[in-house]
């Protein structure tokens, strides 16, 4: 019996022991915190992330870095594992001391991490496009908001060069993202004038690999008169059998054009475009577009994809709207934080209003002065040969995001800028 | 009307005599098609096709293979890397800066139309084919009569002729003359295109079609045809069952033989194919920078050697831990667990966490169309038969050879097979890695209809475990029978109740199958009792 | 004993004590253990400055409270595994069920305070429910919620434990049909129209029997209760065990079929066993959830439920004390791997499970304390020298 009491006290000990967190050392760094799956389902979209946020600080590091301390990575893997997500957001933020976390990709890593950065008042910025129904103090979301993305997609559509379609086919994955955009996009139709016999809705589950009587039904639904539109918020690695049984089964993007807002360059990576070419993405940036900064932007991640031997990047170097809209997010923070001349929260989150920056978008991206979301540009692009995207409609200028959308009635009363708690 | 019924109107002024004069294409001409608003690209690509250049064709066929390109006012076709001037057609340098003429599904949809009316009454027949199923999917109306009544007239074909009767059907079932709706209505009736279908339905509705015997006819031939459709649905979801089935066999089959041998479930199965398919990644690498010419034929290549890795990889495995835990099945369960993990980051460090892109060789991409309902894939097809391919090999070779022979003892007694001379260590090692080979065998076929990512065995574990449970060990008509049959049941129930309802319906029927039936559908019968 | 037949766990036979449950010794570590839980712990972390060495942080509280549910698990997934040979790789969903059902009270206490401002919880407000589905309806209440933690997993596990050994399914075949199960149950429950949230779950918690969640003193006053549960559930173990009821389970362990034969009817013990088990995993799955602030149906992957099988077998089987200590070492290893080596984790813990199985199937307590353990090693190495002494 000795030996259990000295078990568990020497189980006690070490627990403790290994546990007390040691004094910060002398801060001639800023940490900053990377919270993006390196494994897992999402490890497909998000590795790319870390990456890039990675590149992003040294880039900034080169230039002298900020308050003229270098900025210092720090990398964790949440494994496509939401409640792991809220663990190692609670360890970056009072383990590692990090004065800001760049990450999350699904709406529900998100939605665990909030709380958490609520409460210990900390902040995040969030690169991908999302949802909306969501404001919060401690978040800044540097990614689509529904109106940014899915509602000019969908006027796309039903406009002449889209093709005039009057019947929608509404395909997610089935998680919060999916659902409330379709709520809204049914609510936008039904303003348009489109009846309800006129949509089908259906969800998949995540890693979903089988559509071949999915894409029966939708050839079904098409065929029963107007013309149909399917709009996809397929998420992850099921995009890539979804887009081979499409093209196997020759729907052909001129009968029936799927747009997808969760599928970009890197998605495509997997998948033979000859049968795709047509089909259709919406986001604020695409590889293809042509200017400057997003030249110089490409050149950096390329030699950067080279140096670091980056799997399938070293050889064909992807860029997409998340690693944009990560890469303006790290600039933009630094920016407020020169501005605010500290990494405290709040006097970050004060400095971060209205911060401007030039985007490899092509436009000067604007942080609103209240509602932490990004003025963003659209575009259309449909699907070429080469798995790039031909940009086919733009807006002439950034759209104010509206994170609150008019189109659910419960959001009536609600304030664009946060709550105050 | 449709942009389609505007062209074919432009034909119709073609065709009705207007001097076709051999008109060249003029630079401003092209130039109004290749660029500019679409509205007006479309505009002047109908003038064009009512003037009837003939450089057009080849011209819309340019812009149709994004090979034309416009510097300045003057456009271009770059072929194979010679550029030539679009209007004369004379060799031109392509000049610096060019931009790459790009459309829309819109001007896509224009130039295809246009190419199919302008082709449909071409001597080839191989063209002509094309061109009447293009035009097949356009909305035709009254204005596109005596375009088709021409190319019906003209055509020798008897299978196009009959599609071509059956276009004018569908004109004429709106026609105003009440005959003619008639002998539409009659024509229709033979008719498998859900088009067709809904067209019926729409002539049926109660401000559309006011005549009772043409009404009549008209629900007749909507019967006839839905009743047609069923059928192509009905094949569907035999199909898709079949499909899914066949490759619920090929991933069970190899676990079928190592748990009915040794009683072990290898938690690591799905790894195994995972490495197939990874190896089947890097054949089609080693033929994309080598054998490029050949690069169709990869798949081929990569099936023996997706069977030999895999085999090997197996043949490690055994010797090094599942040998010493011969007896415990418990443990080993668990000691193949380890071995999945280790396996799926060994991959994930070599290949990077992203899933990698494996594409379908030509012959593999596409499908036949049996009825317009019902296009089976070739992908498809081609797992079906590699799947009994391989059933059919592991079937000889257990009930023919020596190893089969041996195979089949062990598993029955193996303690009376060693009394008589087996040597049952090498019999194991050799039975595990033929195992783990057919499992390569499906990483190969899985590869071609979904993802590889290193997660790619842990979605088929828990379905290949069930199918070799319900099917019963010891025999391979277990796992055909359960392994085609879930598929069949999953597709059944997935058209009724969706995806997810389907497949708990199927987990939950296998879970009440087992208590019923707790050695599987075609038990082995023996003596020994249980310890 | 249980050498003739063979079986690979030579550790798990205890004959039964008459009178103290524990030894004297084994009686002073269950005091050390609650001291520290209830007196040193809520001390380091509440009274000690922040900064000082011997602070406990409150992710380290945290951490450690997650452990102790997990420990839970372990020790039941050891009481059906290592005493009654009945391997389960579906425990994972009796632990989800009972945090779903602590999550849905925990859901309704958030009021009117979710993002949508709608007195019903977000997700059904964006798949536009306008009144709580069937299964909602005693939601508001404390207690009869908490009855639910307890009967949920109760009656899944008695349903599905009677008709699995009814029908004698055992061994391998068993734990494929519980894999089975609790694949079946995380596809229902990923569904969002099943109304427990899909992919996203129950979340942002904000207070219980209306008492704010995320206070320092309600954390702590949670991890109290945890680590006193878990401690009682070892002494429950323990008298389950040293009991006839736990000879019993033994001996289905090692020789079912002779049970039957000697007149007991193993579907009575199976089942009481198993439904415990259930009902313990449950009760840590409902203190886990308001003390890591989320629950959602991975918790039910086939993935999570091999882990608890991890734990035990660590830790060592049919010693009770040996999941305790393989649920903290394999999950005190993961924290930390996944911090300091993140792209070794994996093969770390796959070299785990093969060395355990292989090298270890005591387990660590088996290293430590078996026949050729440490501990007797180091025994016997005193004693020569005491004897070649003197």
């Amino acid at each position: 019996m000795k030996r259990r009491f000295a078990l568990k006290a020497a189980w006690a000990a070490l627990a403790v022991s290994g546990l007390v967190s040691l004094p910060a050392l002398a801060a001639d760094t800023i940490k900053v915190g990377v919270l993006h799956s390196l494994s897992g389902t999402m490890a497909i979209s998000e590795t790319v992330l870390k990456d890039v946020a990675l590149m992003t600080i040294d880039e900034i590091n080169a230039k002298g870095g900020v308050l003229g301390k270098k900025l210092e990575p720090v990398v964790v893997d949440p494994a496509s594992n939401w409640p792991l997500f809220a663990e190692k957001a609670k360890q970056l933020i009072t383990q590692d001391k990090v004065a800001v976390v760049f990450g999350c990709w699904t709406s529900v890593s998100r939605k665990s991490v909030l709380p958490v950065f609520e409460e210990s008042n900390a902040l995040l910025f969030y690169p991908v496009q999302y949802e909306g129904e969501e404001l919060s103090k401690n978040v800044f979301y540097t990614g689509a908001a529904p109106n940014q993305q899915a509602i000019p997609a969908v006027e796309y559509l039903m406009s002449k060069d889209g093709g005039s379609a009057k019947r929608f086919v509404l395909l997610g994955t089935d998680y919060v993202y999916p659902r409330t955009t379709n709520k809204i996009l049914r609510s936008f139709l039904h303003s348009k004038g489109i009846k309800d016999e006129d949509i089908m809705e259906e969800y998949t589950p995540f890693g979903h690999s089988d559509y071949q009587t999915i894409i029966g039904k939708i050839k079904k639904f098409s065929s029963e008169g107007k013309k149909t539109a399917v709009i996809s918020t397929i998420n992850g690695d099921s995009n890539v059998p979804f887009y081979k049984e499409l093209g196997n089964q020759g729907l052909k993007a001129k009968d029936v054009p799927v747009v997808a807002f969760s599928v970009g360059e890197e998605e495509l990576r997997g998948v033979d475009t000859k049968p795709l070419v047509g089909h259709l993405a919406a986001w604020n940036y695409f590889q293809s577009v042509k200017n400057p900064t997003n030249t110089a932007f490409i050149k950096e991640w390329t030699d950067y994809a080279k140096a670091k031997s980056i799997p399938g990047h070293k050889d064909k170097p992807l860029t997409n709207d998340p690693m944009e809209a990560t890469y303006i997010g790290i600039h933009m923070w630094a920016q407020a934080v020169e501005k605010a001349k500290s990494t405290d929260p709040d006097k970050v989150i004060a400095a971060m209003s209205g911060q401007t920056f030039k985007a490899p978008g092509g436009f000067t991206s604007t942080m609103d002065a209240k509602n932490h979301h990004l003025h963003k540009p659209v575009f259309i692009g449909e699907i070429k040969n080469d798995g790039q995207f031909n940009v086919v409609w733009k807006t002439p200028g950034p759209v104010k995001a509206q994170p609150w959308s008019p189109f659910i009635p419960e959001n009536k009363g609600k304030k664009d800028e946060p709550e105050k708690k | 009307m449709t942009v389609r019924a505007h062209l074919l109107l432009a034909w119709l002024v073609v065709l009705s005599g207007l001097s076709p004069a051999a008109l060249a294409l003029t630079t401003e001409q092209a130039l109004a098609i290749a660029a500019g608003e679409n509205d007006s690209r479309i505009e002047a690509l109908n003038a064009a096709v009512a003037r009837g250049d003939d450089r057009l064709p080849a011209f819309v066929q340019a812009m149709l293979d994004d090979e034309v390109k416009v510097a300045g006012d003057r456009v271009f076709i770059v072929h194979d890397g010679k550029s030539t001037d679009a209007a004369s057609g004379a060799a031109a340098a392509l000049p610096e800066g060019a931009d790459d003429v790009t459309n829309n599904n819109r001007t896509r949809g224009a130039l295809e139309a246009a190419l199919a009316g302008l082709r449909v009454l071409s001597p080839d027949v191989g063209v002509r084919r094309g061109a009447v199923e293009e035009l097949a999917k356009a909305s035709l109306d009254e204005s596109s009569l005596p375009l088709v009544e021409k190319a019906y007239a003209a055509e020798t074909d008897p299978g196009l002729k009959r599609q071509l009767e059956r276009m004018r059907a569908t004109i004429l079932v709106s026609s105003s003359d009440r005959s003619k709706r008639l002998a539409a209505a009659a024509e229709l009736a033979s008719s498998n295109q859900s088009a067709v279908a809904s067209l019926l339905q729409e002539r049926l509705a109660p401000d559309s079609e006011s005549d009772a015997e043409v009404r009549i006819a008209l629900q007749q031939a909507l019967s006839s045809v839905r009743s047609r459709l069923a059928w192509g649905e009905r094949l569907a979801v035999v199909f898709t069952g079949i499909s899914l089935g066949s490759v619920l066999l090929l991933v069970a089959l190899g676990l079928a033989i190592t748990y009915g041998l040794m009683g072990v479930i290898n938690m690591a199965h799905g790894e195994l194919m995972m490495i197939g398919a990874y190896t089947t990644y890097v054949v089609q690498n080693l033929f994309r920078t080598y054998l490029p010419g050949v690069f169709d034929a990869y798949v081929l290549a990569a099936i023996p050697a997706a069977f030999l890795v895999s085999a090997g990889v197996g043949a490690v495995l055994e010797r090094g831990v599942i040998r010493f835990l011969y007896g415990r099945p418990l443990e080993t369960l668990l000691a193949t667990w380890g071995i999945s993990l280790v396996l799926q980051q060994a991959v994930r460090s070599t290949f990077g966490a992203q899933n990698v892109p494996v594409e379908n060789p030509n012959w593999l991409s596409g499908g036949v169309e049996i009825m317009s309902n019902l296009v089976l894939p070739f992908n498809r097809i081609a797992i079906i038969a590699f799947a009994f391919i391989v059933l059919a090999g592991v079937a000889l070779l257990i009930a023919r050879t020596r190893f089969g022979l041996f195979i089949r003892g062990v598993t029955q007694n193996r303690r009376m097979a060693s009394c008589v001379g087996v040597d049952t260590a090498k019999i194991d090692m050799l039975a595990f890695s033929f195992g783990a080979g057919i499992a390569g065998l499906g990483g190969v076929a899985l590869s071609q209809i979904g993802n590889v990512g290193p997660d790619l065995g842990q979605s088929y574990i828990v379905d290949s475990f069930l199918v070799v449970v319900l099917g019963g060990v010891g025999q391979l008509a277990g796992t055909v029978v359960a392994g085609l049959g879930l598929g069949v049941l999953n597709k059944l129930l997935e058209g009724v109740a969706g995806a997810v309802l389907a497949k708990i319906a199927v987990l939950v029927f296998i879970v009440i199958f087992i208590q019923r039936k707790p050695s599987g559908l075609f038990a082995m019968k023996g003596r020994s009792a249980e310890a | 004993m249980s050498a003739v037949l063979g079986s690979p766990v030579a550790a798990g036979t205890i004959a039964p004590r008459r009178g103290m449950l524990l030894g004297m010794r084994g009686w002073a570590g269950v005091t050390i253990a609650l001291a520290v839980v209830a007196v040193i712990v809520p001390i380091a972390n509440l009274l000690v400055p922040a900064g000082s060495a011997f602070h406990l942080s409150e992710y380290a509280v945290q951490l450690i409270a997650k452990i102790m549910c997990y420990a839970m698990c372990a020790l039941a997934m050891d009481l059906i595994w290592g005493y009654t040979g009945i391997l389960s790789l579906g425990h994972g969903v009796f632990f989800a069920l009972g945090g779903y059902a602590m999550g849905m009270y925990l859901m309704r206490q958030i009021g009117s305070d979710g993002q949508y401002r709608m007195p019903m919880p977000d997700f059904m407000v964006f798949l536009n429910w306008k009144q709580f589905p069937w299964h909602w309806a005693l939601s508001d209440s404390f207690v009869a919620q908490m009855l639910l933690v307890v009967l949920a997993p109760g009656l899944l596990a008695f349903v599905f434990g009677f008709f699995a050994f009814r029908s004698r399914i055992k061994g391998v075949y068993f734990s494929i049909i519980t894999q089975a199960m609790t694949y079946a149950m995380m596809l229902l429950f990923f569904r969002n129209e099943t109304g427990f949230g899909g992919n996203n779950g129950f979340t942002d918690f904000k207070r219980i029997l209306d008492v704010p969640l995320q206070t320092p003193s309600m954390r702590m006053l949670l991890f109290v209760i945890t680590g006193c549960t878990l401690i009682a559930f070892f002494l429950m173990a323990r008298a389950i065990v040293d009991s006839k009821f736990g000879r019993v389970l033994q001996a289905i362990r090692d020789a079912e079929s002779r049970v039957m034969f000697t007149g007991y009817d193993p579907l009575r013990y199976k089942l009481a066993i198993w439904t415990l088990s259930a009902v313990m995993c449950g009760i840590a799955g409902a203190l886990y959830v308001p003390q890591v602030g989320i629950i959602n149906p991975s918790e039910m992957t086939p993935a999570a439920s091999i882990e608890i099988a991890i734990w035990t077998a660590v830790g060592g089987r049919a010693t009770l004390i040996g999941p305790i200590v393989g649920a903290f070492f394999v999950n005190g290893a993961k924290s930390w791997f996944t911090q300091a080596f993140p792209e070794i984790w994996l093969y770390a813990l796959g070299a785990m499970f093969i060395a355990v199985t292989l090298f270890l199937p005591q387990g660590i307590v088996g290293l430590l304390r078996g026949p050729n353990g440490v501990v007797a090693r180091l025994r016997r190495g005193l004693r020569k020298e005491a004897e070649s002494v003197s």
